[in-house]
């Protein structure tokens, strides 16, 4: 009985160990295999297939069920779009709004951080819960509320303005009137609503992830420059942001990423894609490729040029973040 | 002492004003679009606003929720068409997220940092970039017009940030218990269902939440790949029917407040895990 007992015993000693290594190196790449699959056929996939579009003409969706031929026409949409002086319009607007919207929130974010991290903790508490409703209300209905409160007729602002004493009103704007003034008509005017969205929807973000980098710092730190005599804006530069500089890194190409393709906003602020003067990258792919008469070729190589230089972007990102995982 | 002592009271009430006017900025247009859905709307448009509806009340929602927005369809068909989406989405993204962090967390294999590298990459890609070429994609597989259109497209979109996030759940799962679990005799599959499975779940719930979020607010590509009116997600009907220049504010405000409500309520829940899985904190594992 031992003996036969045994012999099952030794041998299946001797396999398991081959037979286990054999399902352990094959198993990982079997979980990975559907989010694998899923990832390059629905992201990799269609990034090279909007490379391949913007070197075709297509006027069509016949074409894109395939049931017309694709005219190879090289670098021509290219050509068209660099030649063409709105695109500069375009870029400009792109440029000055990504930079003009990174800058506000990064220093309205870092402000609010820094005062979290100095209020008690009951009114921290209760800014932090008011800060995050900003923070978690989805860009469309941010946006309808915000478009809401410049309402032309019965909007907050509009009767914010007409509150103002005539004369002083005539004054600084050259008129007392504000009723059916029309807040969003000017780009310039445009563009400024459209940070004030953009930035209250997401200093949130900065001013939570700073705090949270606050946290880590000991604040033995800060109290001894303080002891020696350091005002509030010399211990920020000398102390704070050298130590938080990798999150601060972070956050500043997240967001230059996040206001470099802003979309939503713009659409529902500008009720659509009609108001060309005000377009920027993503919105002028779109709207080149599907309002009519449609042409995705040339929306793909303006969704190229996009992409391109949000790569750069991104290489920054990946190269810090990478860093931090190794020093951590 | 006492010169200093007031210098410091000076300070605490000048931070606490600050305090009150960050989260005034913040909280305000939250507050103005729920107290707009209930004011009456002679109310809404009358030349001096009030700040608090005086007399409130729920006919904007009403109107909304049984009144036809178009012939046969209304506002409870949208809401139904957005959350058949964003809830087939979370099941997909969440069951393959599962299996792609385990492989991650729990095994070393030659790819693994590989892989790691590309999610941060693919999270990065612009997805307004890839209207043109998903929409190209759709119309090959027939799925114009089609809510799975968006399941698909929004599971692409979620999967990246979920697996990244999840990771750290299973990593955070002591090893110590499945080892435990196999000396007992349990099978691998036994292992995942009855150890890692329980203790993985409200991680997987937080991971989910995200998710939801991003299928529940996407527009560009739902207001691209769907025709049919009766087919409209609930961000494609706002911006059709209410952005347009004769806004009714009032029906308009009640249906953001009943579209952001869960998102904000769900949000809450899970906001701390964002800010660790985007800037550090998760990425051990």
């Amino acid at each position: 009985m031992t003996t036969l007992t045994e012999v099952p015993e030794t041998s299946a000693a001797r396999e398991t160990p081959a037979r286990r290594r054999r399902r352990v190196d094959r198993l990982p790449y079997l979980l990975l295999l559907p989010c694998l699959v899923i990832i390059a056929v629905l992201l990799l996939w269609p990034l090279g297939q909007v490379v391949a579009m913007s070197f075709f003409r297509l006027n069509n969706v016949r074409q894109l069920r395939g049931d017309r031929e694709w005219p190879w026409v090289g670098f021509e949409n290219y050509a068209e779009i660099i030649g063409d002086p709105f695109f500069l319009t375009v870029l400009r607007n792109t440029v000055l709004f990504a930079v003009a919207n990174v800058v506000l929130t990064m220093i309205l974010g870092t402000l609010v951080g820094l005062l979290l991290n100095r209020l008690g903790r009951k009114m921290a508490a209760f800014v932090a819960s008011c800060v995050m409703l900003a923070w978690a209300t989805p860009a469309l209905t941010g946006t309808i509320v915000w478009k809401w409160i410049f309402d032309d007729t019965s909007g907050l602002v509009t009767w914010l303005f007409n509150a103002l004493p005539d004369g002083l009103s005539t004054s600084l704007f050259g008129r007392s009137d504000w009723t059916g003034y029309g807040w969003f008509n000017s780009p310039l005017l445009f563009f400024s609503i459209l940070t004030l969205v953009v930035v209250w929807h997401s200093f949130p973000f900065i001013a939570v992830s700073v705090l949270a980098g606050l946290k880590s710092v000991p604040s033995e730190l800060h109290e001894a420059a303080r002891v020696d005599g350091a005002g509030p804006w010399k211990v920020f530069w000398r102390i704070t942001f050298p130590l938080l500089r990798p999150v601060f890194g972070i956050l500043i190409v997240l967001s230059t990423i996040w206001d470099f393709k802003v979309f939503t906003q713009q659409f529902v602020l500008a009720g659509g894609t009609q108001d060309r003067p005000t377009f920027m990258l993503s919105i002028y792919s779109y709207a080149e490729a599907f309002s009519p008469p449609p042409k995705y070729g040339l929306g793909a190589a303006i969704a190229v040029i996009l992409t391109l230089i949000l790569l750069v972007v991104t290489g920054f990102y990946v190269r810090m973040v990478l860093k931090q995982e190794e020093d951590a | 002492m006492t010169r200093r002592g007031r210098s410091a009271g000076v300070k605490r009430i000048a931070l606490n004003g600050a305090g009150l006017l960050v989260a005034l900025f913040a909280a305000f247009p939250v507050y103005w679009m729920i107290a707009t859905s209930l004011k009456p709307s002679s109310e809404i448009f009358s030349s001096t606003p009030r700040p608090v509806p005086s007399e409130p009340t729920l006919a904007h929602y009403r109107e909304i929720l049984t009144g036809n927005l178009i012939p046969g369809v209304t506002f409870a068909d949208f809401f139904l068409n957005s959350a058949l989406v964003a809830v087939s989405t979370v099941l997909l993204s969440g069951l393959v997220a599962l299996l792609a962090a385990t492989a991650v967390a729990r095994f070393r294999f030659k790819l693994r940092t590989s892989f790691l590298i590309m999610l941060l990459v693919v999270q990065m890609i612009p997805l307004e970039a890839l209207v043109i070429p998903l929409f190209l994609m759709i119309q090959r597989l027939g799925l114009y017009n089609t809510l799975p259109s968006l399941i698909l497209t929004y599971l692409g979109f979620s999967l990246p940030f979920a697996v990244w996030m999840l990771r750290g759940f299973v990593a955070a799962v002591p090893k110590e218990l499945e080892e435990a679990a196999a000396i007992d005799g349990a099978s691998r599959a036994q292992i995942f269902r009855k150890v890692l499975f329980p203790l993985v779940a409200p991680g997987l719930v937080a991971t989910s939440i995200f998710s939801f979020i991003t299928a529940w607010n996407e527009l560009i590509f739902a207001l691209t790949f769907i025709n049919d009116q009766d087919r409209y997600t609930l961000p494609v009907a706002m911006t059709f029917f209410f952005g347009r220049d004769d806004t009714a504010w009032g029906p308009v405000m009640a249906a953001s407040t009943l579209f952001t409500l869960p998102v904000i309520i769900f949000f809450l829940l899970v906001q701390r895990r964002m800010v660790s899985g985007l800037v550090a904190g998760a990425v051990k594992g």
